[in-house]
């Protein structure tokens, strides 16, 4: 810690430096102000509202229950993953340990990854609608939601395991060959074992994605208040959101759907950063 | 004899096993490809053929949005997304930067451990919950200081502000790491120069990081482009031309989202065709920020 005093003199010397620093100082304190006040702002409101009543099995109009769309957002992030997750994975196997150096295939692959992870949900929702609800004639389903976020993640699903292959020393390969295993083997019983936790914590920041997802899912899913199956329409937690609060008549219940959002999005992120810590202290050790 | 012969059938088992596999992996890593195919083929198919009905110009420059009468002019919901995309970055940019320039080169390592991890929590928080922290706290409060200039709440700087604070962690993300990217060389050679922590910081260091920062610039454009529930949350999401900053305004994604439920016929097409516009807008701010990307690393 630089003393008052110190600080001081060392503004009178340069005084442009310390105005910079100062400007500095307030825009990441601008950021953490930010985030805290939007944080506390909806825990504070948002606490009080959370009912007993709002956890309720049937959804209702005077009765908003968000358990319906909760049980339909897990439907919908295991179905998503369970879609996603092994095409990621398979494809980044075959990106870092199968691919020939310098392929053609390789770049291509990786454009159309960076492509993906810019489109916007919207036009996720808009493709999904006219691939799968209307041409497969799934019509509004989980299925048709799920199989759009799906795509919607495999981006991020790719490239973070991607990372966590890389970080497999190439040792553990060589050690593996050596001993006479085939590349099938080693791959899946020495490198893909390894790379789990960065694996993990890519699928937990898909889950996050899901569970955060609205305009994705308004003409994929569709916005029917029920528990749903694999080819009904079913409102997941966001979207319910989202129609709460663009009603302007359930306030209270968004500021309580809102706090039961940012719990789980902020569990999702401690788990994530846990494990990708994890990752880095191994690399290390 | 026999022993010959099942080892030569294992082996062969295990070829096939090999080379099945690896076309398993191969057919996966083309499944991205096949994904962005399908989004181009099925996007165009539905939205060209409205856009070739209405007329290019008129749908692109149309000043005039009203289905009831079979009028499509997009041009103020393009008007509109660049509006609010330019304030969004306006407000954003200074702050995310300065911001990304701190947590690289100003603070202590322990903060650091608190800091980076609430900046990836704000990339986390859903739009919707965003938004509606824009309809609770941002409309109340711009409709206050905008009173005297008979403004809305749900108008062109709200979103703005909203879009600023969602863009801030997808900048900081970006440039951050471009940043620290730079070779400490350059900061301590300024230093030994007699520059000042700070001169050194923002005359050797960031200038070196500039293609990385305009990428960082870059994404945060595609992600208040393509912002779609948040902004209509607190928009005012009406189909005409801007008319001041604290007026309502409709943006390309907006327009998909709030028609999209009742649409039907030409009208559904040409909304699928606005989703082809805007398609198009973020392909191209894409390409330049892997362009940029690639010159970073090079």
């Amino acid at each position: 810690m630089r003393s008052w005093k110190r600080w001081h003199r060392d503004a009178r010397r340069h005084p442009l430096s310390a105005l910079v620093s100062l400007i500095t100082h307030l825009a990441a304190l601008c950021t953490v102000l930010i985030l805290g006040f939007l944080v506390a702002y909806i825990l504070i409101n948002g606490i009080p509202n959370l009912k007993p009543a709002l956890f309720s099995l049937t959804y209702t109009s005077e009765n908003q229950s968000m358990l319906p769309a909760i049980l339909n957002t897990c439907t919908m992030t295991l179905l998503s993953l369970l879609l996603a997750v092994p095409v990621g994975v398979g494809a980044s196997i075959y990106l870092t340990e199968y691919a020939p150096r310098g392929s053609r295939l390789v770049a291509l692959v990786r454009l159309t990854t960076e492509t993906l992870s810019g489109i916007p949900s919207i036009v996720y929702g808009l493709f999904g609608m006219l691939l799968f609800g209307n041409a497969l004639h799934l019509g509004y389903s989980m299925l048709s939601g799920a199989l759009t976020l799906a795509i919607m993640i495999l981006p991020l699903i790719m490239r973070t395991t991607e990372e966590a292959l890389c970080s497999v020393p190439d040792m553990y390969r060589e050690g593996s060959f050596g001993l006479g295993a085939g590349r099938l083997r080693t791959t899946l019983c020495v490198v893909l074992p390894a790379a789990v936790p960065g694996i993990l914590s890519g699928v937990i920041l898909g889950v996050g994605r899901i569970v955060g997802e609205t305009a994705a899912l308004m003409y994929t899913s569709g916005t029917v208040e029920k528990i749903a199956g694999l080819m009904d329409s079913g409102i997941t937690l966001s979207v319910h959101m989202y129609r709460q609060a663009s009603e302007g008549l359930y306030t209270e219940q968004a500021y309580a759907t809102a706090v039961v959002l940012l719990a789980l999005v902020l569990m999702i992120n401690l788990l994530a950063s846990r494990l990708a810590g994890k990752i880095t202290k191994g690399r290390q050790a | 004899m026999e022993k010959n012969t099942s080892q030569a059938l294992r082996t062969l088992l295990a070829a096939i096993r090999e080379k099945g596999m690896a076309l398993v992996f191969l057919l996966a890593a083309l499944v991205s490809i096949l994904c962005v195919g399908l989004i181009c083929v099925f996007l165009f198919a539905n939205g060209i053929p409205a856009i070739r009905e209405i007329g290019v110009p008129e749908f692109l420059l149309g000043r005039t949005w009203k289905p009831g009468n079979d009028i499509y002019g997009i041009f103020p919901m393009i008007v509109g997304s660049v509006y609010v995309t330019g304030g969004a970055l306006l407000l954003g940019v200074p702050i995310a930067l300065l911001t990304a320039v701190y947590l690289a080169y100003f603070c202590p390592d322990g903060l650091y451990r608190l800091l980076k991890p609430a900046v990836e929590l704000l990339a986390g928080i859903p739009s919707v919950v965003y938004g509606f922290f824009g309809i609770v706290v941002l409309v109340p409060f711009v409709r206050t200081i905008s009173e005297p200039l008979d403004g809305k709440g749900n108008s062109i700087a709200t979103a703005s502000i909203l879009l600023a604070i969602m863009i801030l962690p997808t900048i900081i993300g970006v440039v951050e790491p471009a940043l620290r990217a730079v070779p400490r060389s350059y900061y301590e050679g300024a230093l030994a120069l007699g520059a000042t922590h700070e001169r050194s910081v923002y005359t050797a260091v960031v200038p070196a990081a500039g293609s990385g920062i305009l990428a960082g610039i870059v994404l945060g454009v595609g992600r208040a482009m393509g912002e779609t529930m948040a902004v209509i949350m607190v928009a005012g999401n009406q189909a005409r031309m801007p008319k001041g900053i604290f007026q309502g305004i409709r943006t390309l994604t907006g327009n998909i989202v709030i028609e999209m439920g009742y649409a039907a016929g030409l009208h559904r097409e040409a909304l699928i065709a606005t989703g082809v516009v805007l398609f198009a807008f973020i392909l191209i701010i894409n390409l330049a920020f892997s362009a940029l990307k690639r010159r970073d690393a090079a």
